[in-house]
């Protein structure tokens, strides 16, 4: 057996891949949600939001190996989370008939099921932004009209909206946890207290909101397609 | 020192009882009448335990030792916490007087598939025992004993080492945590011999030893759920899972080396 798969194959070791590939995926979100909030740059918004979608595809071997990084990501993190799991359940087969909570929270103590329905989005997702195969008029390359379009399915938007509160619980918990089993953080009073985390977790999750929010309650309108993609027609 | 309190309690017990390792268990109800506050918890348990005794039925089991809150034997679950309801305490030094008068409490034995019952309260810990012997030593040279202090460290260090030689392995880190996880108590052994000169020769080959053997033993992962620094009667923090998963990284990446047969003389 070598040391990879010995690794691999320690509860520790998991714990080690799945909070390196979590803060791989915090960094995506927070670069995602910024990136997102061109959406509100007004009558330009969807030149903005094309330009913003050509930039990245400047260079598509760069994109599929980026795309290609955070799938092996997303596969990683999934499988060490559901091998875990299944450890845990089965070191406990009796549980107890009474149990207080005395430090865990609503966001720790939902981290697997949080998961399972932010799997569930993120292929949701794919298929209704990306690919636009679960879109009811998608354009490529126009990102702004898509998003709007899209969110003018309220069941989808309230999906959406559901799905980055689920992200939001899910930063709460595992960014901060992701520093602490990386043994990042100094000793301290308080090893249970997670400003950044917090902040991070409303910010992104309020940030990925606001765009079918807005589309909702008609703060953001369809606008003609990019100048660009008007003039190439 | 203040003298008895002289208020009793009467309170129902609903505690767990099963006769052997592998036989069914359930809970039975049991009224326990004019209980002192003045009381630990055990001694109510002793109480009990005489009455039933007098009228021929099976004492409850439980295990306890020293009663002064250092030998780690009396774990139980007292109303779904880990040593009951009082904060950096042991089961033997809660007393009854943290309980109202009528009060019903629920009391059961830790519960993981590492500690199986071995009859009503008591479990068999002997996990830990396990997970001492694959890397919680230090290499010492024999002969005279050194001079005091003929080592130099850190005073910051020291303490640091102390708090986790606090551990006395009960087991509440276990019990509370929801995924019947040991990573406090391996943490502790870890960040006790690593913070000192003395436990540096095997440092990591510890980490790696005694990390698999928790694996071994079918304990749970840490998701860092808290529970169990909460639940530690010893305050342990779980700052040494951190220091726990460094050395396992280092040791990781590192590799165990291969020691050559045979030593110096």
């Amino acid at each position: 057996m070598n040391a990879l798969w010995k690794f691999w194959d320690s509860s520790l070791g998991k714990k080690i891949v799945m909070a390196v590939t979590g803060l791989a995926g915090v960094g995506f979100v927070v670069g995602h949600m910024v990136g997102n909030l061109q959406m509100f740059a007004g009558a330009g918004a969807a030149d903005a939001m094309h330009a913003y979608a050509k930039l990245l595809r400047t260079s598509m071997p760069l994109l599929w190996a980026v795309r290609a990084g955070l799938l092996a990501c997303v596969v990683l993190h999934v499988t060490a989370a559901l091998q875990l799991a299944a450890r845990n359940r089965a070191a406990r087969p009796q549980g107890y008939q009474q149990v207080t909570p005395q430090a865990s929270t609503f966001a720790s103590r939902t981290m697997l099921l949080g998961g399972i329905l932010l799997v569930t989005f993120i292929v949701v997702h794919i298929l209704d932004m990306t690919l636009g195969v679960a879109h009811p008029n998608f354009t490529h390359l126009d990102p702004y009209n898509n998003l709007v379009f899209g969110f003018q399915r309220p069941l989808m938007a309230a999906f959406y909206v559901l799905a980055m509160a689920a992200l939001g619980a899910h930063l709460v918990h595992g960014a901060w946890a992701s520093f602490r089993t990386l043994g990042l953080r100094k000793a301290s009073e308080r090893p249970l207290h997670r400003t950044i985390a917090v902040a991070v977790a409303i910010i992104v999750a309020l940030g990925f909101m606001s765009v079918p929010i807005a589309v909702v309650i008609g703060a953001l309108q369809p606008q003609g397609a990019a100048s660009e993609m008007q003039a190439s027609r | 020192m203040g003298g008895s309190s002289g208020r009793t309690l009467n309170l129902t017990l609903n505690v767990w009882r099963q006769a052997g390792p592998g036989s069914a268990g359930g809970f039975k109800t049991y009224q326990a009448k004019g209980i002192s506050t003045d009381a630990s918890f055990l001694e109510m348990l002793d109480v009990v335990n005489e009455e039933l005794a007098a009228k021929g039925e099976e004492p409850i089991a439980f295990d306890h030792d020293c009663r002064e809150g250092i030998c780690g034997s009396c774990g139980m679950l007292i109303n779904g916490t880990a040593h009951g309801p009082w904060k950096m305490t042991t089961t033997c030094q809660l007393h009854m007087r943290a309980f109202r008068d009528g009060e019903t409490i629920t009391i059961e034995p830790w519960r993981a598939s590492a500690f199986p019952v071995v009859k009503d309260l008591v479990v068999d810990r002997s996990a830990f025992d396990r997970i001492i012997s694959a890397g919680g030593y230090v290499s010492i040279a024999t002969g005279n004993a050194p001079d005091g202090n003929a080592l130099p460290i850190p005073k910051v260090d020291a303490d640091a080492a102390m708090d986790a030689a606090e551990c006395i392995g009960c087991g509440a880190c276990v019990a509370a945590c929801p995924n019947a996880s040991a990573s406090l108590f391996t943490s502790a052994k870890v960040s006790h011999l690593g913070k000192l000169p003395q436990g540096q020769p095997e440092r990591y080959r510890r980490a790696l030893r005694m990390v698999a053997q928790m694996d071994l033993e079918h304990f749970g992962g840490c998701s860092l759920h808290g529970e169990c620094m909460e639940a530690c009667p010893k305050g342990i923090s779980i700052d040494h899972i951190m220091q726990m998963n460094r050395d396992y990284v280092a040791a990781s990446w590192k590799g165990e080396p291969i020691a050559k047969a045979g030593g110096a003389g």
